[in-house]
């Protein structure tokens, strides 16, 4: 399965193996990772996974969808341009090593 | 609407048939066995009071929810079943609707909702919260329902919509009203009808685009319509879906809250030592007493869940509350914890219908307990708390109390 990183605001990191069509953010809610909040459960609605995509692999992400475009205007910390919501970042094999770093807070 | 007259697919030797009510005044008053029952026996159940499916897991209620395709909702998210009856009002066009009619709406509403809208009116409820907290103050002894769990929405929501200060006592009771109607035709929902005219005559009126303040959420979802996304028809009922699900619904979530962190001091004292706690203690309080207890769906279809086959046009009751208690699912579900990673309970739902307006029922919720827990060093129950008695929502009617400053 694919492993992914989450680098948290102190520099330390969280490699975690993720299960089968599950997003970054559910793999981080099932490790019981701090730094990822996720209060509507995934359905893309309250913009507390928010996460920065490290530049080598944002092109490889599927693109914004206008609804997590919306939400991200919305998140805690400032949005930058490499800002997704990782509830919509579903992890393929493709995207094995992925690097995502998290915000100072989600709300 | 007879119940009786419905066709029972019972042909299924697997789905276990249940004789309880769940809309029974017996069971509002302590439902926690029934909704043990319900679980323990099946995944799927079959009431046959209501000739009814039902799910009381966390896994079947989040399957049901997750698939609007097959588990539709325009049918009605009540028992009645609006293709085979004409509903009491004319139905949302967004709770009672699927897509693509659906996405549309619920688009319009998100919009108006946003995490972003919920950042330029923080200060504003937040202020009024701690307002609520000096006249509470004030008085030490007081009934936490009337005076904080609906005072306080009262002072902020109506105006955050945009209504008139005029008859702004329908709103609690139209609330009501909605949230029975979606029960069966027993004595709460038929009361509840029989009462109806004046308030569904002030929300009719209410709705419409002259009587809404510029700037409120209201006025955003008439605004709308200059945009061509929403019709003038469709935008007076969606102002109805905040009317409707915007008020009781916060309020009973604040209730249920202060019910928790006053009946469990451990709680309320960590709180008060970590206030970034109050949101997370807000939501736990919604999985934990799940102020919307139940919602209907309707099949499509045939179809097949968990081993339980389900012809096409039943209803299937989900319970939500049993689901967050579900021991499959959480760890020590009857405990009252504050700092339980509490996301991905379904008191708010799942999938495309979870609560639109959820973000400012926890920024109503987040901001009141802050308040609460800065300023307050116990909360104390001093009388017997009475049940207010609804087919949809749980919650209290009274809660005496008496609190210490900090």
């Amino acid at each position: 399965m694919p492993a992914i990183t989450f680098i948290h605001p102190d520099g330390k990191s969280d490699h975690i193996e993720t299960s089968d069509g599950e997003s970054a953010m559910q793999a981080a809610t099932r490790h019981g990772l701090d730094g990822i909040l996720a209060e509507c459960g995934g359905n893309a609605m309250c913009a507390t996974c928010h996460v920065y995509v490290d530049e080598a692999w944002l092109a490889r992400l599927p693109a914004l969808a206008d609804d997590e475009d919306a939400l991200l205007e919305g998140t805690a910390t400032e949005r930058l341009p490499n800002s997704r919501l990782s509830c919509q970042i579903m992890i393929t094999p493709a995207l094995d090593g992925l690097v995502l770093r998290l915000p100072e807070r989600q709300v | 609407m007879s119940a009786s007259g419905s066709s029972v697919s019972a042909g299924d030797a697997a789905v276990p048939h249940l004789d309880v009510d769940p809309f029974a005044m017996n069971f509002f008053a302590d439902p926690y066995p029934t909704h043990e029952l319900l679980r323990e026996a099946g995944p799927v159940v079959y009431l046959d009071k209501w000739n009814v499916y039902g799910v009381a897991r966390y896994a079947e209620v989040h399957a049901v929810l997750n698939d609007p395709a097959t588990f539709c909702s325009s049918r009605g998210v009540g028992l009645s079943d609006f293709k085979k009856e004409t509903p009491w009002r004319p139905p949302s066009l967004i709770l009672e609707a699927d897509p693509p009619a659906h996405t549309r709406t619920r688009a319009v509403l998100s919009k108006v909702l946003s995490p972003t809208v919920m950042k330029q009116v923080r200060d504003r409820f937040a202020a009024a919260a701690e307002e609520r907290v000096d006249a509470l103050l004030e008085k030490r002894s007081f009934d936490a329902i009337t005076d904080l769990a609906e005072a306080y929405p009262l002072s902020i929501f109506p105006d955050a919509l945009g209504l008139k200060p005029e008859g702004r006592e329908h709103l609690i009771p139209y609330a009501s009203l909605v949230f029975n109607a979606f029960g069966p035709p027993n004595q709460l929902r038929q009361d509840a009808i029989a009462r109806s005219a004046p308030h569904q005559a002030y929300v009719t009126e209410q709705c419409q685009r002259e009587n809404l303040a510029p700037g409120g959420f209201g006025a955003c979802i008439h605004a709308r319509v200059d945009d061509g996304e929403i019709s003038a028809t469709e935008a007076p009922l969606l102002v109805r879906s905040l009317l409707s699900a915007g008020l009781d619904t916060t309020v009973n979530g604040i209730g249920a809250a202060v019910y928790c962190l006053a009946r469990f001091p451990d709680q309320w004292q960590r709180l008060r030592d970590d206030l970034t706690l109050a949101r997370n203690a807000f939501e736990e309080a919604v999985r934990f007493e799940s102020p919307v207890q139940t919602f209907f769906r309707t099949t499509t279809r045939e179809v097949e869940l968990s081993g339980a086959r389900i012809g096409e046009g039943e209803k299937v009751l989900m319970f939500l509350a049993a689901a967050n208690r579900d021991p499959r699912r959480w760890d020590k579900p009857d405990n009252y914890d504050i700092a339980r990673r509490s996301s991905g309970h379904v008191g708010f739902g799942s999938g495309i219908h979870m609560c639109v307006g959820q973000l400012v029922a926890r920024l109503e919720g987040e901001v009141m307990l802050t308040a609460l827990a800065k300023r307050i060093a116990r909360i104390e129950i001093t009388g017997e708390p009475k049940r207010r008695f609804n087919n949809t929502l749980r919650g209290l009617d009274s809660l005496p109390v008496t609190i210490t400053p900090a």
